[in-house]
This record gives structure tokens, C-alpha cells and sequence, in this order.
């Protein structure tokens, strides 16, 4: 049958396990409004390591074990790694899942890399290709500073519609047997560009991609925004939101009682001087991997669309006067099969 | 998504709505407050330097360079960038300022060695402010080699 | 006693003043703190050849001096020294040499911290 739905969705015939999800993040998440959800909150930003880099490579590795560990499965049973950070290269995902000797993956999709990795994973699950699938994301915020604003000791002020990247690594193992919850769809997003110019309003860059993915999901799958208990948007912040609230609202989709942003659902940014909210790519991958699919296991939400926003900048590109394409990838996790 | 130049223009209005201002007015007395404080201090320091019976040179030199020296110190045992998120230019702008903008990627980017991380580094963010310094200095100092 | 007073109150203000230009800026353009600094090197430089940066230094002292205009308007005075007393070559050598001792400490404490200090996490 043919599993390919409307102009850019997938829906799955053999819907795909989340088996487990693991969370490892530092300090400050540790601190925030979530902070009961994660599995391991550390106290040490490096790790044990000595770089910030090496540090996200560790975090990556813990979180990667951890969800096999929860699956209760082995390293031998994982079919495919899909990875995927911020750091030049992915050197983030290569030295953080060295170790696991593994068939690996690493991807790119900026911020949104853990809906590329869940799509992707899910795709070789029900294709047949693979049975279990080990995926995830990592991002370090003295290593995302240090790759693409300034050193940290720098004294600048940051403006108010900035982010703040997380530290962490979500991971989660996708399986062909398991229990709820399940990816039974997604729909992949194309590079959208608005325009947005200001590397310190990536929730502006990123609103529109994740307009137009969720506008395509609802017409691929015929559904409404009402289908869901929860449209979960990546690193969008307060600023991102009030725009993607209002250009679906001008497609014909209120999306305004249903949506919700992990960027903001992480920090508090009274206290914790984030702005406008949480970023990264562990930003949606930590909060999804703690929070939403807690949630889910105790069905307190049972259907849900997952869609990680991504700014695809580099830091060459930004200073070349480059506009920031974004892309966000929508992910369906419910319940039901 | 219609991403025409007119729907970019567009979107880019509704961004400019929607994004927050900075709070010009708190960020401004916080930057006079803290930027007057460390003038005061090179005051002080100009001040006892006089003292020592060194030539009006030598006092305006070595102001700077205790300047610099607190500015890197304060830098290196991580104070100055809490400082710098608090007073903006107020801490940027004096010359202590200037000091952190060269100690901070020297020490950030020491992982990556000593020649080509802690060297090569260094002036990343203070490097142009010597380069056009320069080239100021050369131009006006052209102007009053012809006109003196 | 007022007259101390009076110094240092005309230094605050100047400097707390350059220093507010400066945050403007910042907020008002998105210029980053880089192109600020060498705007105000820039600018404290020529400043100083048309003669006004002097009388703010005589005013304010190291409320005009300390903030970066200063160090542009100091680059302005060596240039100028240099050529009185070696000619055309004071061109060249006149900025660097009065940037030199800013610089060369900004240099050493800079290394110095390298070696004593590591980044830390804000």
C-alpha cells in the first residue's frame, strides 16, 4: 500500500513504538520548571570532560545508553543510530556515538534535527529495514556560544527576543513490538525563508517553517487542530509563537488552545534570564523525552504533533549578510495505533 | 508558503510587532551608572599615579594599564561578563571593556592550544578596533602632516 | 573637598554619558559590541584632530579618556607627537606607538588569564 500521503506526509501501516525516551541535561534545565522530569540532571557542565565540546559528546553518549537501557534491550539489538547536533560537522554526534559501535546515521536539521531523526528512524522501522532504532539530539550552550556568538567570558547583553541554548540530549529507541506511545505519521517540512535576518530572533526566522509544515499536515492528513491534545513547537520561544499562532491563523487554523512550545516550557525566564525561551537542539529533544512523553505514558495527553523547529544557519553564512532559512519537521505521537 | 518579496515584507512587519524592545531606558541608566563608576575609578587611579612624580605621560599610561589589567583579572575569574550582562556598554565601552574583549577568547578558546587557539584568537573581537584605530591614525595624522 | 567633588561628578557624567551613546546604539541598531568599539576608536580619533575631544579631556579627564573614544583620541595625540619629531615617518609609527602600552597589557593579562583561568558556564 502506498504509505506516502498528499504533498509532503507519511503515514505509517505498521505504527512505531517509542519504546523509551532518556533525558540528560546540565545544570540550569535541572533548575527550571521541568526539573522532575529528566532522568539525569548534571551537575557539572563539562561532564568530567575537558571541553565544552567533548561535554556534549558525553551528554549525547549518557542519554543514548540510557533509552537503550530503559527499552530494556541491548547495544547489539540497536539496528540504526540517528543523531545528529549543533557543532561543526557533528562532531557533537561522531565522538558521542563512537563508543556504541553501532550502523550510524548523523543528521542535520539545526534545532530540529530530533524531528528529522524520529522521522527518519520511524521510516526504517515500518519499511522493514530496521527493527529497533536508537535516536537522538544533543546540544551544549558554552559550545553553541562559543560556535556561534561569542566567548563566554565576553560581557554583552543579550536582547530581549533572544534564546538560550539547552544543554542536553534527548534519545529515544523506536521499535517495530512495543507498547504506546507511537509515531503512526509525520510530515517533513521544506526550507522556508522569510527574510528574518537577526541571529537574536531565531523564533521570527523559525515561525514560518513551522507554519507551513503544520499547515501541510493538516491538509495531508485532513485533520484539524482540534485532532490533537497538544501541537508541541521545538525552540520557538515567546516571540515565535505569537507569530506562528498568527500566520496559521491566517491559513484558517487556530492553533492558539492546543499549542505549545518546549522553548518555553523549559526555562523561566523570570528567574533563570532566558528571554524569550529555550533553544537547541536538545531544547524539543529534553522536553519531549522528559515531559510530553511522560505525559503520554500516563495518558494525560494521547495524541500529540511533535514538530522541532530548526534556524539553518552557519556562522559563515550570518556573516555573509545571509537571510536564516528555517525547517521544522512534524512528528504524530499517540496512543492509539 | 508564499515566500514572494511582498509576503517577506509582510512577515517582516508582523516580527517587528511582535518582537520585544529592549528596555532602552533601564539599560541606558544602568550603562551610565556603571560606565561613570569606572571612570571614576581611572580618576582615582590617575589621581595616586600623580603622586609618584611620574610625567603626565607615563600617569595616563599606566592608568590604562592597571585599567587592563582589572579588566582581564575580573575577566579571567569570570566576573565580567555578569558585569557586562548587567551594564551593557556601560562595561564595553570603557577601556577595561576592551580588556575583556581580548582575555575572553584568549581564555575560551585555550582548548584549542596556545598558538593557534590563545595567539591566533586573541583579537577576534578586539582585532578591528586596532585595525581601524590605525587606519584612523594614519588618516588624520596624513591630514596634519600637510596642514601643520 | 567641593572641588574634588566637582572632578570626579564631571568625570561620572561625561563617562556614564559616552558609555549611554554607546547602549543606544546597542539597543537601538543591533550593532554588535565590535563594531561599537571601533566606531568609537574611529570616531574618538578624528574628534581629536578637529580639536574638540581635547577640550572634553581637559573638561572631564578620565571621563573622556577612559571610554574607547579616549583610546582614539590618545591615537590621535602620538600621530601627531610622532610627526613633529621624526616627520612623515610619525605617519606610520605614531598610532601604534601610542596604542602600544593598552595594547601590550591587554596582551599580557590577556595571556596571563589564559594561563590561570578557564571559561566557565554563565
Amino acid at each position: 500500500m502506498n504509505k506516502h500521503l498528499g504533498g509532503q506526509s507519511i503515514k505509517f501501516a505498521e505504527p512505531v513504538s517509542i519504546v523509551s525516551a532518556a533525558s540528560v541535561v546540565g545544570s540550569k534545565e535541572g533548575e527550571g520548571p521541568l526539573s522532575r522530569y529528566f532522568d539525569v540532571i548534571l551537575s557539572d557542565i563539562l561532564a568530567g570532560k575537558k571541553s565544552w565540546e567533548k561535554a556534549e559528546s558525553e551528554i549525547l553518549r549518557q542519554s543514548l545508553e540510557l533509552a537503550v537501557k530503559k527499552a530494556d534491550t541491548e547495544l547489539d539489538k540497536i539496528d540504526y543510530i540517528i543523531t545528529g547536533d549543533l557543532l561543526n560537522q557533528n562532531t557533537g554526534s561522531t565522538y558521542g556515538a563512537m563508543d556504541l559501535q553501532r550502523p550510524m546515521f548523523a543528521v542535520f536539521g539545526a534545532c530540529s534535527t530530533i524531528g528529522e531523526a524520529l522521522s527518519l528512524g520511524a521510516v526504517f522501522v515500518d519499511g522493514g529495514f530496521a527493527h529497533t532504532v536508537l535516536a537522538g539530539a544533543s546540544s551544549h550552550f558554552c559550545a553553541a556560544e562559543k560556535q556561534f556568538r561569542f566567548p563566554l567570558e565576553l560581557g554583552t547583553q543579550r536582547p530581549p527576543s533572544s534564546t538560550w541554548t539547552v544543554t542536553g540530549a534527548g534519545s529515544f529507541v523506536l521499535s517495530k513490538d512495543g507498547e504506546a506511545p507511537f509515531i503512526t505519521g509525520v510530515t517533513t517540512g521544506k526550507i522556508v525563508d522569510m527574510g528574518v535576518k537577526d541571529q537574536n530572533n531565531m523564533g521570527a526566522a523559525m515561525a514560518p517553517a513551522a507554519a507551513d509544515v503544520i499547515a501541510a499536515h493538516f491538509r495531508d492528513f485532513k485533520r484539524t487542530p482540534g485532532y490533537y491534545d497538544c501541537i508541541i513547537t521545538g525552540d520557538l520561544g515567546t516571540v515565535g509563537k505569537e507569530l506562528l499562532i498568527k500566520l496559521l491563523d491566517a491559513e484558517g487554523f487556530d492553533i492558539s488552545k492546543n499549542h505549545t512550545d518546549c522553548g518555553i516550557e523549559i526555562f523561566n525566564p523570570e528567574i533563570q534570564d532566558t528571554h524569550a525561551g529555550g533553544s537547541g537542539c536538545a531544547c524539543s529533544a529534553v522536553t519531549f523525552a522528559g515531559y510530553f512523553y511522560s505525559k503520554l505514558k500516563k495518558r494525560e495527553i494521547n495524541r500529540v504533533l511533535f514538530v522541532p523547529t530548526g534556524a539553518l544557519l552557519s556562522p559563515v553564512s550570518f556573516m555573509q549578510g545571509e537571510n536564516i532559512p528555517s525547517i521544522a519537521h512534524a512528528v504524530v505521537a499517540e496512543n492509539k495505533r | 508558503m508564499n515566500q514572494s518579496e511582498l509576503a517577506k515584507e509582510r512577515y517582516l512587519e508582523l516580527v517587528k510587532k511582535a518582537t520585544p524592545n529592549s528596555k532602552i531606558l533601564k539599560n541606558c541608566v544602568k550603562a551610565f551608572i556603571i560606565g561613570g563608576l569606572i571612570c571614576c575609578l581611572g580618576q582615582f587611579i590617575h589621581a595616586v599615579l600623580e603622586r609618584f612624580g611620574l610625567s603626565k605621560t607615563e600617569v595616563s599610561s599606566y592608568t590604562s594599564i592597571i585599567l587592563v589589567f582589572l579588566g582581564a583579572f575580573f575577566t579571567g575569574i569570570g566576573w565580567y561578563d555578569k558585569l557586562g550582562n548587567f551594564a551593557g556598554a556601560g562595561s564595553i565601552v570603557p577601556i577595561t571593556g576592551f580588556a575583556n574583549s581580548v582575555t575572553a577568547p584568549a581564555v575560551e578558546f585555550k582548548k584549542e592550544g596556545f598558538i593557534l587557539g590563545v595567539g591566533a584568537k586573541m583579537f577576534i573581537v578586539a582585532g578591528p578596533v586596532i585595525v581601524y584605530g590605525t587606519l584612523a591614525s594614519v588618516l588624520v595624522g596624513l591630514f596634519y602632516f600637510f596642514t601643520r | 573637598m567641593k572641588e574634588l567633588v566637582l572632578e570626579y561628578l564631571k568625570v561620572f557624567v561625561v563617562g556614564g554619558l559616552i558609555c549611554v551613546i554607546g547602549q543606544i546604539l546597542l539597543d537601538k541598531t543591533k550593532l554588535t559590541s565590535a563594531r561599537i568599539l571601533v566606531l568609537f576608536v574611529v570616531a574618538g580619533c578624528f574628534l581629536g584632530a578637529i580639536g574638540i575631544y581635547e577640550k572634553l579631556a581637559d573638561f572631564a579627564g578620565a571621563g573622556a579618556t577612559v571610554p574607547l573614544p579616549g583610546f582614539g583620541y590618545n591615537l590621535y595625540k602620538g600621530v601627531c607627537a610622532e610627526i613633529d619629531q621624526n616627520g612623515f615617518l610619525g605617519v606610520f609609527t605614531g598610532g601604534i606607538k601610542a596604542a602600544a602600552a593598552g595594547v601590550a597589557a591587554a596582551i599580557i593579562f590577556g595571556f596571563l588569564a589564559s594561563l590561570l583561568f578557564n571559561a566557565k558556564e554563565k
